[in-house]
């Protein structure tokens, strides 16, 4: 009994611990910010390796998922005769919650993954250490333009997914399945709220970039500095933000639609 | 302290009874040693006595718990950031594995301090990165990967890289651990050139007996947190104690016995030694 209790105080204490340096780590980077401003080419290069590489894994995915939703609104709506209002539930669908969510999970297993991988090899090799003695400020030169660019990339990697996603439902709904494409698109014009859905799809997706990037590097920089450690890291990449953006969308979604 | 801390007399590095803990692990306890400006000290010592980390310390990428440290007369924990990072630009360290950046080019490598710290056309720049290159025999090299270069190129280009900025003090983590004989020849040879050439204070932490007394003005044994032994290579040889006898002649047993301290063989083996139930 008693050692279930310390082996919970230890687990909680561990667990606070890490939040407590994920939090340090985090008011680091933002005010190593300046950087990214200054030298723009390095978050630049980051774009490229987290966001651009990431566009074939979100189109293709985009692609089956608009599909997908394209032929089960269908199926629902024809029933009732409304088959038209298709272009209307595949937008919906995407802007609001697929598009966001999907893109964050894909992303961390992607780009975030990768950038765990990345940091936690530069540790364990010694890389980091060696740039703070050649007095380079690893918070500046390598932090700070991972962390920017996977919070720039995501909203439009989300914002790509959707579109992508409105052509897949398009192929199958009108291509496949014969709804009349002018209905396709006005119904989707005039259920689509800029404000209300579009809008709020883009802040949950810069919602998302943030959390999972923040973990991301985070994880990289906190990784045991050894092979067995950068797996256990990279897997927590994983894991921890695909967790956190399912809580955090069903708290989105709450505040921004909840009242309403 | 002299705050000057320039001319050639005064100490390049002063340490003045350091104290450091880890977790509940002391690994320095009141250790006290000097080392001269302008020429090569190694610290010697056996695994795990903390010579990485005496590194790490007067890089001041670790705080004692105890304890200061002079660089150039200037205490290194209590220097704010920007004159941490001051200090360090005036400072290389060579690392065991050569901590090349791997998505660099070893060009790219050496050109890194040159490029994070000052604004050189991109032609004198070129020309700096290859007199470096130059210097460790590796100008060839320039446009290889890192992954494409064996251990003790990889720790040339790392040397290269650290005196790209011209530093006055040089640490080098292990430069001759897992080398070749070739290899270790060569390290040898440059890091002794080095210091004769560039004229800096070079610290090396090292258990390579011959190499290090071969090279070293000063060497300075270091065992259960504090400095056993220091002086010139051939005056220690003279005058070892115990222990500094068989570190230097890698005795098997002697001082620091064979055997990992505890119950006695014969009790062991009967059955009547200490029980660990848990």
């Amino acid at each position: 009994m008693t050692d279930a209790i310390a082996s919970l105080g230890r687990t909680t204490i561990n667990a606070l611990t890490v939040f407590g340096r994920a939090f340090i780590f985090l008011i680091r980077v933002l005010a190593s910010l300046d950087i990214v401003v200054r030298r723009f080419g390095l978050t630049l290069v980051q774009v490229y390796s987290v966001g651009v590489r990431s566009l074939l894994i979100i189109v293709v995915s985009g692609l089956f998922v608009g599909m997908v939703l394209g032929y089960q609104g269908y199926i629902t709506l024809v029933n009732f005769g409304a088959a038209e209002a298709l272009g209307g539930v595949v937008a919906l669908s995407l802007v609001r919650e697929l598009g966001p969510v999907v893109t964050a999970l894909l992303f961390a297993g992607r780009a975030g993954s990768a950038l765990t991988a990345e940091l936690g090899l530069m540790k364990t090799t010694e890389q980091l250490s060696a740039m703070e003695m050649m007095a380079v400020n690893p918070y500046r030169r390598i932090f700070a333009p991972r962390f920017v660019a996977g919070f720039l990339s995501m909203p439009l990697l989300a914002a790509v997914f959707s579109a992508v996603g409105v052509m897949g439902g398009y192929l199958v709904g009108v291509g496949l399945l014969g709804v009349d494409s002018g209905a396709y698109f006005s119904q989707m014009q005039s259920v689509t709220d800029w404000n209300e859905d579009v809008l709020s799809g883009v802040i949950k997706s810069i919602v998302f970039g943030f959390v999972v990037t923040w973990i991301a590097v985070f994880q990289g920089f906190n990784a045991q500095p050894t092979s067995e450690g950068i797996s256990r890291a990279t897997t927590q990449t994983v894991v921890v933000s695909s967790l956190a953006v399912l809580a955090l969308d069903f708290i989105l979604t709450g505040l921004m639609f909840g009242a309403g | 302290m002299n705050e000057s801390g320039a001319g050639a007399e005064t100490p390049h590095i002063v340490i003045e009874d350091l104290v450091f803990r880890r977790g509940n692990q002391r690994i320095f306890d009141g250790l006290s040693m000097t080392i001269p400006r302008g020429r090569v000290t190694t610290v010697m010592g056996p695994s795990g006595a903390g010579k990485t980390t005496l590194l790490r310390l007067i890089g001041g990428q670790l705080r004692p718990t105890g304890g200061r440290i002079w660089v150039d007369g200037q205490e290194v924990a209590r220097l704010s950031t920007r004159r941490l990072y001051a200090l360090r630009k005036r400072m290389g360290m060579l690392f065991q594995s050569g901590a090349l950046l791997t998505d660099l080019s070893v060009f790219e490598n050496v050109a890194f301090p040159l490029r994070e710290h000052t604004d050189l056309p991109e032609d004198i720049l070129r020309t700096l990165v290859l007199l470096k290159l130059e210097a460790v025999g590796l100008r060839a090299a320039r446009d290889l990967d890192p992954a494409a270069l064996s251990g003790g190129m990889a720790r040339r280009v790392a040397l290269a890289r650290a005196i790209a900025l011209d530093p006055d003090l040089i640490l080098y983590d292990e430069p001759f651990t897992g080398l070749d004989p070739i290899t270790m020849g060569q390290i040898v040879t440059l890091i002794r050139h080095t210091n004769e050439r560039l004229g800096l204070t070079s610290v090396l932490v090292s258990h390579d007996v011959t190499e290090a007394m071969a090279i070293s003005d000063q060497v300075v044994l270091i065992a259960d947190g504090r400095v056993v032994d220091a002086g010139p290579p051939d005056e220690l040889e003279a005058r070892a104690s115990d222990w500094s006898a068989q570190f230097l002649q890698g005795r098997p047993d002697g001082p620091v016995p064979f055997h990992y301290p505890g119950a006695s063989y014969r009790d062991d083996l009967l059955g009547q030694g200490e029980r660990r139930d848990d």
